[in-house]
C-alpha cells in the first residue's frame, strides 16, 4: 500500500517535470538555431541587400549611399555585347558558361563513372576510395599550384616527355587564351569528382538488392540495370551533387588565380574574379556589386527552379 | 552586482583618461614588406624608432600582398580605427585624403624642409590641400634595361642608345641562341614595359600628355600606334613560355644566362643582389633606350591616418625619421630604389643606384619626372587598370593589330574615367 501511495505522490511532480521538460525540448532546436539565424539574415541575406544597394549608386573606392541610377548595370549590359576584342566582362560570363558546363558534367559522369567501378565488389575498395576522395581534401590554391607547375610546358609535363625523348608532345593550354579556360576544368574536375564519387557510392550502396535481383531475373542485361534501375534511382544524388558542384563552380575565384593568375591577357577569369578586381582593385564599387547581383540573379535563375521541380514531386 | 559594474566601469573610464593624457608610445604600421631585403630594410626604421622610444607593432595582414593590405586598410578604416600609417601607393592616398582620413603633418614637413627636398612629381601624391598626408619613402623607376654582362659579351653587344639599337641588339642574341627578352606575361610587367616603350617612341612630352594628362588626341596619336607597334616587335623577343611568368622568375632568367634583357623597374636589382651579383661585372643598367634623361616613376609612400592626439607624437617621429637622410640612404641601397630627397648623398650607393639618384635629381630640375600609368602614378586605378587590360589584350593577341589596340585605348579610358 504504501508503496503504492508513494508511487502516486511521486507522479505528479515528475509529470509537471516532464511538461518542463518538453516545453524546453520543443523550444530548444529554435533556441540553439536562433544565433545562426540570426547571423544568416544579417551577414548573408543583409549583405545581400546592401550590395544590391550599392549597385545604384556611384561607390567608387569607398561605399556611397546616394542611388545614382543604373548606370553600373548600363556598363556592364554594353560589355556583354563587346565581343572583338573581348571585353573582361564578356570573357568572364563565356568562361563562367564553359566552366560551369563542363565542370558539371565531367564531374558527374567521371564521379558516377568512378562509383559503379568500385560498387563491384572489388578487392582493396577501403584503399581506393580515400585515394580518389583525397584530392577534395585539399584546398584550391594547393590544387591550383600543383596544376600550375605539372601544366606549364617549361616545367611539367610538356618538358618531362621531351626529357623522356617524345620531342614532338605539345601540350601549352596553359599559356594560351583560346584554351586556358580548360586547364581550369582539369583542375576543378580532378578536385571535386572523387567526392562526387563518394556521393554517388553512397546512393549506390542505398539501392535495395531485392529489386537488383528481380530485374536479373527477369533477364535485364547490366547495361539496362543500370539505365532503367540504377541511375533512375539515384535521382535525389545527382540533386545534391549538382548543388553542390554549381556553387563550387560559381565560386572558383582561388582556383583561376592560383592556376593561371587570369590568364594571358586576362582569359581565365571567371565572374567572381571581375568582381574582385573591380571592386578593390580598381576602386569601381559600384560595378563589382552589379557583377556580383548578377551572379546571384543567375544562380537563383539556375537552382530555383530546379529545387522547385525536383522537391515538387514528393511533398512531406 | 550593479555597484559592481559601476565601480569597474569608472576604472575604465579614469584608466581611459589617464591614458589619454600620456602619449602612446607604439606605432601602428600596415604594411606588406615582410619579404628578406625589404624586411630588412624596414629593420632600419624600426631600430631608428626604438632609439626614441617607440615601439613597433606591425599589423597583421592575412595573404601577404598590397591588395590584401589594401583591402584591411579599407575594413580598418571603415571601423574607425585608423593605424598610425599605412603604406601606400600614389592614388590610394588622395583617395582616403578626399575622403577625410588622413592626418596633417605640414608642421613636420616645414621644419624638415620636405616642401624643398622632395621632388614635385612626387608632391602630387604626398600633399592633398595643401597639407601633407603622406611620406614618401622612395622613389622606384622603371624604364631600366637589366642585362647580363656575359651574355653581352659573348654576344658582343654595346650599350643600345636607340629603340632600333635595341631591337638590332635582340637580334643579335637571338642568332646567338640565347633567349633575347625575358618579360613575365602578367598584365601589370607588359604594361610597365610599355611605359618605357611609349617614352621612347613619343619623347617626354608625348608621354606626360598621353599617360598623365590623359589627353585624347596623344592617346590616339600614330605616335602611340607606334609605340604598339614597337612593343609588339619587342613580343616578338620572348620565349614560348612567358606567359603568366612572374616578375622575379624573369629576372632569374637573366641572372643564370639564360637570357639577355629583362625591361623592369629598379626592385629588379634586389633580385641581382639577393643572387650575389655586383654591377658592372656581372650585370649592367642601361635607361631604357630613348629614354635617358627622364624617369617614368613610381612611389612607395607611408600614408599618415588622422590618428587620435595621443597618438600624434608617434606619428610625427615616424614621419620624420622616415624622411631621415640617414634612413633614406640605409633603406634605399637595401631596397635598391633611390631615396625620395634629393639632398642625400649617394656615396652608400653601388654604380645603378648612384646613376638612379643622378637621373632622378636631372628629371626633377628638367621636368621629366612622370608617374608610371602602369604603376598606378600616371591616373586612378580604374584608367591603370583598363590601360593594362588593353596592353595585355595586345600582347596576347586578343587586340590583334595596333589600331585597334589604340581604339581600344581610348575607349577604355574613357569609360573609366
Amino acid at each position: 500500500m504504501s508503496t503504492v501511495a508513494t508511487s502516486q505522490i511521486k507522479l505528479t511532480p515528475e509529470r509537471s517535470r516532464t511538461s518542463v521538460r518538453s516545453r524546453l525540448q520543443d523550444a530548444l532546436p529554435k533556441i540553439v538555431l536562433a544565433p545562426s539565424f540570426a547571423i544568416t539574415i544579417v551577414f548573408v541575406y543583409g549583405f545581400i541587400l546592401w550590395t544590391i544597394y550599392l549597385s545604384f549608386t556611384n561607390s567608387k573606392t569607398f561605399p556611397s549611399y546616394v542611388i545614382t541610377g543604373s548606370r553600373a548595370y548600363q556598363r556592364l549590359w554594353g560589355w556583354t555585347f563587346d565581343t572583338d576584342p573581348p571585353s573582361s566582362w564578356y570573357t568572364s560570363i563565356t568562361n563562367m558558361g564553359i566552366f560551369g558546363f563542363l565542370y558539371i558534367l565531367i564531374c558527374l559522369a567521371l564521379g558516377l563513372f568512378l562509383a559503379i567501378l568500385l560498387d563491384q565488389k572489388i578487392r582493396g575498395e577501403g584503399v581506393l576510395r580515400p585515394i580518389y576522395l583525397y584530392p577534395m581534401a585539399l584546398s584550391f590554391i594547393v590544387t591550383g599550384v600543383a596544376w600550375k607547375w605539372f601544366l606549364d610546358p617549361g616545367l611539367g609535363l610538356e618538358q618531362t616527355l621531351h626529357q623522356w625523348g617524345w620531342t614532338s608532345f605539345h601540350f601549352d593550354w596553359i599559356k594560351n587564351k583560346d584554351f586556358v579556360i580548360y586547364t581550369v576544368v582539369i583542375a576543378g574536375v580532378w578536385q571535386a569528382s572523387g567526392f562526387i564519387m563518394a556521393m554517388f557510392l553512397a546512393g549506390l550502396r542505398g539501392i535495395d538488392g531485392e529489386i537488383m535481383k528481380a530485374a536479373q531475373i527477369d533477364g535485364a542485361t547490366t547495361f539496362q540495370l543500370y539505365r532503367r534501375i540504377v541511375i533512375p534511382l539515384l535521382r535525389p544524388i545527382f540533386l545534391s551533387a549538382f548543388i553542390v558542384l554549381a556553387h563550387l563552380a560559381i565560386k572558383s575565384y582561388d582556383l583561376v588565380v592560383a592556376l593561371t593568375s587570369g590568364g594571358p591577357g586576362g582569359s581565365a577569369w571567371l565572374p567572381s574574379n571581375f568582381m574582385y578586381e573591380y571592386t578593390f582593385k580598381r576602386n569601381e564599387m559600384a560595378v563589382g556589386s552589379a557583377s556580383a547581383v548578377i551572379m546571384l540573379m543567375t544562380i537563383v535563375a539556375i537552382i530555383v527552379p530546379y529545387l522547385y521541380s525536383e522537391l515538387r514531386e514528393k511533398p512531406r | 552586482m550593479l555597484r559592481k559594474l559601476l565601480i569597474g566601469t569608472a576604472l575604465a573610464t579614469s584608466f581611459a583618461f589617464s591614458a589619454h593624457a600620456a602619449d602612446v608610445k607604439e606605432v601602428q604600421m600596415l604594411h606588406w614588406w615582410t619579404s628578406g631585403g625589404e624586411a630588412a630594410a624596414l629593420n632600419v626604421l624600426k631600430g631608428d624608432l626604438a632609439k626614441e622610444g617607440y615601439a613597433w607593432k606591425d599589423v597583421p595582414v592575412a595573404g601577404g600582398g598590397g591588395d590584401a593590405a589594401m583591402t584591411a586598410l579599407k575594413a580598418m578604416v571603415a571601423a574607425g580605427n585608423y593605424p598610425t600609417a599605412s603604406q601606400m601607393l600614389g592614388y590610394t592616398v588622395l583617395d582616403y585624403a578626399a575622403a577625410g582620413v588622413m592626418g596633417d603633418l605640414t608642421e613636420t614637413a616645414k621644419k624638415e624642409g620636405w616642401d624643398k627636398s622632395v621632388p614635385a612629381a612626387l608632391q602630387k601624391f604626398s600633399v592633398y590641400d595643401g597639407k601633407w598626408v603622406a611620406a614618401p619613402v622612395n622613389v622606384h623607376s622603371v624604364n631600366w634595361l637589366w642585362i647580363n654582362k656575359a651574355v653581352m659579351e659573348k654576344i658582343g653587344g654595346t650599350e643600345p642608345k636607340t629603340f632600333d639599337d635595341f631591337v638590332a641588339l635582340l637580334d643579335k642574341a637571338k642568332a646567338a641562341g640565347v633567349i633575347p627578352l625575358a618579360l613575365g606575361g602578367q598584365n601589370w610587367q607588359e604594361a610597365t614595359m610599355f611605359d618605357s616603350v611609349v617614352l621612347s617612341t613619343g619623347g617626354p612630352e608625348f608621354y606626360k600628355k598621353a599617360f598623365n594628362d590623359l589627353d585624347d588626341a596623344s592617346l590616339k596619336s600614330d605616335t602611340m600606334k607606334k609605340s604598339f607597334d614597337n612593343l609588339a616587335k619587342l613580343v616578338t623577343y620572348v620565349d614560348p613560355n612567358f606567359s603568366g611568368r612572374d616578375w622575379n622568375l624573369a629576372t632569374a632568367m637573366v641572372i643564370k644566362g639564360d637570357a639577355l634583357v629583362q625591361v623592369m623597374g629598379d626592385w629588379a636589382k634586389g633580385e641581382f643582389h639577393a643572387a650575389k651579383k655586383t654591377p658592372g661585372t656581372d650585370f649592367l643598367c642601361y635607361r631604357f633606350p630613348g629614354t635617358d634623361g627622364s624617369v617614368i616613376y613610381n612611389s612607395d609612400m607611408f600614408g599618415m591616418f588622422n590618428v587620435p592626439d595621443d597618438r600624434k607624437a608617434a606619428q610625427v617621429a615616424l614621419a620624420t625619421a622616415t624622411l631621415s637622410k640617414s634612413f633614406q640612404s640605409a633603406f634605399n641601397v637595401v631596397k635598391g630604389s633611390v631615396p625620395a630627397r634629393t639632398d642625400v648623398p649617394d656615396t652608400d650607393f653601388d654604380a645603378c643606384g648612384k646613376k638612379g639618384i643622378a637621373d632622378l635629381k636631372k628629371a626633377n630640375e628638367g621636368g621629366t619626372l612622370f608617374g608610371s600609368l602602369a604603376q598606378g602614378y600616371g591616373a586612378p586605378p580604374a584608367v591603370a587598370n583598363a590601360y593594362k587590360d588593353v596592353v595585355s589584350k595586345f600582347v596576347h593577341g586578343q587586340i590583334k593589330t595596333s589600331d585597334e589596340a589604340v581604339t581600344e585605348l581610348v575607349k577604355a579610358i574613357d569609360d573609366a574615367k
